[in-house]
């Protein structure tokens, strides 16, 4: 709730976008505790070892050198500690087959990263806003699509 | 062999917890999915007793009462769109209504506690329920429109673009093959 900040993490492997990621997400409203990681494996070392301490809601860029974003997306949903993360595809790519191919493999946010600043910080909070309801509503989580 | 199986969440939760309390020996009243009246002064003991019980199947025991206050205006969303989506009841003069307090208040409540209103929430809950029928049922869009009250088909899907970001049709698509697509466990 309100008082417990929201664990987030991004893989994102372009400098620029993390610092703009991380800043955007600062000025919300929104209290968050931000983990950035350079690629997929450096996230799934984290996962693997977090224990408990799994973050609220995961941003996962596709395009990534040595694992890439569609890769951590299906080691998340077959692994049984992790199935249940809720995953934002964080991407520039607006291909369709890119977008059904990472629901398909159980994404549940795909958000096109947005080319300025505060279009940046809407979608970020419109999918903060959405992970809040993923957590505390009785929406059904199999179905629970949607692209900003 | 692989079987796909349906869930009444109602159903579901009430006969969840009158098992479990009758198990316990608590005497209670049900008020609906989200609230209950234990009838009895209950000992630590059996409050810990029921608090374990439930904690094993990812329920908790609220004891905040704004966040309490949360959750009852959720569940009277819920009932109003699932319930009562025909009558004619304002959802602001329902929540007010039924849950004794004036909407600006439980409006401020809710948005303080959730980063959220309880317009965005309605309408969430409501693509829910037309995610809920496209998947479930063999419903038209018109038919779903009808069923929740939306005042034509081209409201019902462009509130559901709007919100998901998916036509109700590539929605469709992508649960059709998400379900044939995913390993059987």
């Amino acid at each position: 709730m309100s008082e417990n900040p929201l664990n987030i993490v991004l893989a994102d492997d372009d400098d620029d976008d993390r610092m703009l990621f991380s800043e955007a997400i600062d000025e919300i409203a929104i209290q968050t505790n931000l983990k950035l990681f350079n690629h997929g494996q450096e996230l799934m070392d984290y996962l693997n070892t977090a224990g408990s301490n799994l973050p609220n809601l995961i941003f996962l860029d596709l395009n990534m050198p040595i694992k890439n974003g569609l890769q951590c997306l299906k080691e998340i949903r077959s692994n049984t500690a992790l199935k249940d993360l809720c995953v934002a595809i964080y991407s520039t790519s607006s291909s369709e087959v890119d977008i059904e191919e990472t629901f398909l493999n159980g994404a549940n946010i795909y958000v096109n990263k947005p080319n300025n600043y505060s279009k940046l910080r809407e979608a970020v909070e419109k999918v903060l806003q959405l992970n809040w309801q993923y957590h505390t509503s009785n929406l059904n989580k199999d179905t629970f699509l949607f692209r900003i | 062999m692989r079987f796909f199986v349906k869930y009444d969440f109602n159903i579901m939760c009430k006969t969840f917890l009158k098992e479990h309390l009758n198990a316990l020996g608590i005497s209670y009243a049900l008020n609906s999915i989200n609230e209950l009246t234990i009838t009895e002064d209950l000992s630590p003991e059996k409050e810990k007793a029921l608090a374990e019980a439930l904690q094993r199947y990812g329920i908790s025991i609220e004891n905040n009462q704004k966040t309490t206050l949360v959750e009852r205006i959720k569940s009277a969303v819920d009932s109003m769109l699932r319930d009562h989506a025909h009558s004619s009841v304002k959802l602001s003069d329902y929540l007010a209504e039924n849950l004794h307090y004036s909407y600006a208040h439980l409006s401020a409540v809710f948005s303080e506690n959730t980063y959220s209103s309880i317009e965005n929430y309605a309408i969430l809950r409501r693509v829910d329920l037309v995610k809920e029928y496209l998947c479930n049922t063999n419903l038209t869009l018109t038919e779903i429109a009808f069923k929740l009250n939306y005042s034509s088909v081209a409201h019902l899907s462009g509130q559901f673009k709007k919100t998901t970001g998916l036509t109700p049709s590539t929605f469709q698509r992508i649960m059709k093959k998400k379900i044939n697509h995913s390993q059987p466990n």
